[in-house]
C-alpha cells in the first residue's frame, strides 16, 4: 500500500499539469471574486471563508478524474484489483496520494489568498485547521465519484454532478466553523461536525469506492 | 409462497398487470374525491385565507418527493445483496417520478410562500434540503443515462443511492445547523399532536393516500414499461 501511495505521489508530482493546476485554479477562482462583486474590502472579508471553502473545493474537484482514469486506460487497475491487497486498501492509497498532492497544498495556499480577500486575521488558524481536517473528507468523497465513473469516456461533467451534492455538508461544516471564527463565536462545534463526517468518509468510501470498482472492471 | 417469486419478471408482469386496473380506480376516487373535498369542502383560513388549500397537493408531493428515495434505497439493496433485475428496473422507474414530486413540492411551496412569506424561495434548511434532494435525483438519473451495460448501471447506481441516502441526510441536518428556518414544524406526526384542524386533516390523508396510491401505480407501469424495453432490446441483439 506504502509502495502504492509513493508511486501516485511521484506521478502526481513528475507527469506535467496535475499537481499545479490545482493551484492556479484555486488562484484564479478567488482572483475573479473581486472582479465580480467588487473590490469593497468589508464586503471581502465577510464572504472570504466562503469564497475560499468553495475555490478549495472546486480546485479538488478538477484533478479527481486522475485518480483512477489513468490506471484504467492502461490497465495498471486490473493488476492492482488482482493484487495482494484488497480495492478498498487501493483506494485509501490512492485517495491518500490525492490528498498529499491537492488538499495539502490548498491548505498551505489558502493562506495567501486569504490576505488577498481580507479575511480578518483571527481567523487564519481556523481556516487551515478546518481546510486540513476538512480536505481529506473531500479526496475520499471524491475517489468515491471517480471510482463510479472510471469506465465511462468524458465522464468529467457527470462526476461533479455526483461528487458535488456529496460535498454539501463537508463545505458547510467547513465555511461554518471559518465564518464562526471571523463572527467571534466559538467554531469548536461545526469542527467537530466537520472531523466527524471526514472520519465517517474514511471509513465508509473505500468500501464504496471498491464496490464501485469492481463492478466497473467485471 | 414467498415475495421473492415476484422477482420473476415473468410473475411480476402477471402480478401487475392484475393490480394496475384496481389500483388506477383507487388513485382517482382518491385524489379526485380528496381534492375536490379539499378545494371546494373546506372553509377557507382565518390567517392563510383560500392559500391554505395548497396543502393538498404541497404536503402529499413532499411526502412522496422522499419516500420515492427511500423506495429506491430499499429496490437498490434488494439488487445488490439478491440481484433481483425487476428490483433495479423498479428503482430506475422510482427516480423520475421522485424527482417530479420534488419539483412539485417546490413549485407549490413557492406559489404558497408569495402571499404568506412575501417571497417565492428563501434559503430556509426545509427548502434547501428539497433542493439538495433535487440534485441527487439530478445525479442519479444521469449515472443510469451515461452507462450502456445494463448491469453495470443497475450496481453503480445502487452503490449511489446508497451513499447518496448517506450524504443526503447529513445534508438535512447540515443545513439546520448552518440556517435558521422559516418553514413551520411538520403538520402531521405519527407520535406528536396534529396542527391541523379536522376540517383540513380528513381530506389531506386522503390526498396522501391519493399520491401514495399514485406512486405506487406509477412505478408499476414504468417497470413494465423497462422490462419491455429489456426484452425488446434482448429480441434485437438476438435477431442480429
Amino acid at each position: 500500500m506504502l509502495a502504492l501511495f509513493l508511486r501516485d505521489l511521484k506521478l502526481a508530482i513528475r507527469t506535467s499539469g496535475g499537481f499545479g493546476l490545482a493551484l492556479a485554479f484555486f488562484l484564479i477562482v478567488v482572483m475573479f471574486v473581486p472582479f465580480g462583486v467588487g473590490s469593497d474590502l468589508t464586503l471581502l472579508a465577510r464572504i472570504a471563508p466562503g469564497i475560499l471553502w468553495i475555490g478549495a473545493l472546486l480546485a479538488c474537484l478538477l484533478s479527481l478524474d486522475r485518480i483512477f482514469q489513468l490506471d484504467a486506460e492502461d490497465g495498471t487497475l486490473n493488476v492492482l484489483a488482482t493484487s495482494p491487497i484488497p480495492l478498498s486498501g487501493v483506494t485509501v492509497a490512492k485517495s491518500m496520494a490525492h490528498w498529499v498532492t491537492t488538499g495539502l497544498p490548498l491548505t498551505i495556499a489558502a493562506i495567501p489568498l486569504g490576505y488577498l480577500l481580507n479575511l480578518p486575521s483571527v481567523a487564519y488558524s481556523w481556516l487551515c485547521i478546518s481546510l486540513l481536517i476538512g480536505t481529506p473528507a473531500l479526496s475520499f468523497i471524491g475517489a468515491f465519484g471517480a471510482a463510479i465513473t472510471v469506465g465511462i469516456k468524458r465522464g468529467g461533467l457527470l462526476l461533479s454532478l455526483l461528487v458535488l451534492p456529496l460535498y454539501i455538508p463537508t463545505l458547510i461544516f467547513g465555511a461554518v466553523t471559518v465564518t464562526k471564527a471571523v463572527e467571534g463565536l466559538d467554531p469548536m462545534p461545526s469542527l467537530m461536525f466537520l472531523a466527524g463526517l471526514t472520519l465517517l468518509s474514511v471509513v465508509i468510501m473505500p468500501f464504496a469506492s471498491a464496490l464501485a470498482l469492481k463492478s466497473n472492471l467485471s | 409462497m414467498s415475495l421473492w417469486e415476484y422477482a420473476n419478471p415473468v410473475k411480476f408482469m402477471g402480478l401487475s398487470s392484475r393490480l394496475i386496473p384496481t389500483l388506477s380506480v383507487l388513485t382517482v376516487l382518491c385524489l379526485v374525491i380528496g381534492i375536490l373535498w379539499g378545494f371546494f369542502g373546506t372553509p377557507d383560513d382565518y390567517k392563510q385565507g383560500s392559500t391554505v388549500k395548497i396543502i393538498f397537493l404541497h404536503v402529499p408531493s413532499a411526502l412522496m418527493a422522499i419516500n420515492a428515495w427511500l423506495m429506491m434505497l430499499v429496490a437498490s439493496l434488494v439488487w445488490l445483496i439478491r440481484r433481483h433485475h425487476v428490483s433495479a428496473l423498479a428503482a430506475k422507474a422510482a427516480a423520475p417520478i421522485g424527482i417530479t414530486m420534488t419539483l412539485i413540492a417546490l413549485g407549490t411551496g413557492a406559489i404558497w410562500g408569495k402571499p404568506m412569506w412575501g417571497t417565492y424561495w428563501a434559503w430556509d434548511p426545509r427548502l434547501t434540503s428539497f433542493m439538495i434532494l433535487f440534485v441527487f435525483y439530478l445525479g442519479y438519473m444521469a449515472l443510469w443515462s451515461a452507462i450502456e451495460d445494463s448491469d453495470t448501471a443497475a450496481d453503480l447506481t445502487s452503490i449511489l443511492c446508497m451513499i447518496g441516502s448517506v450524504f443526503a441526510l447529513l445534508s438535512r441536518y447540515a443545513v439546520n445547523f448552518w440556517n435558521q428556518g422559516l418553514h413551520q414544524g411538520a403538520s402531521l406526526s405519527l407520535d406528536k399532536e396534529q396542527h391541523v384542524d379536522d376540517t383540513y386533516f380528513y381530506p389531506l390523508i386522503l390526498c396522501m393516500a391519493g399520491f401514495i396510491l399514485l406512486f405506487v401505480l406509477l412505478v408499476l407501469v414504468r417497470t413494465r414499461t423497462e422490462i419491455r424495453l429489456r426484452r425488446a432490446t434482448a429480441l434485437a441483439a438476438r435477431n442480429r
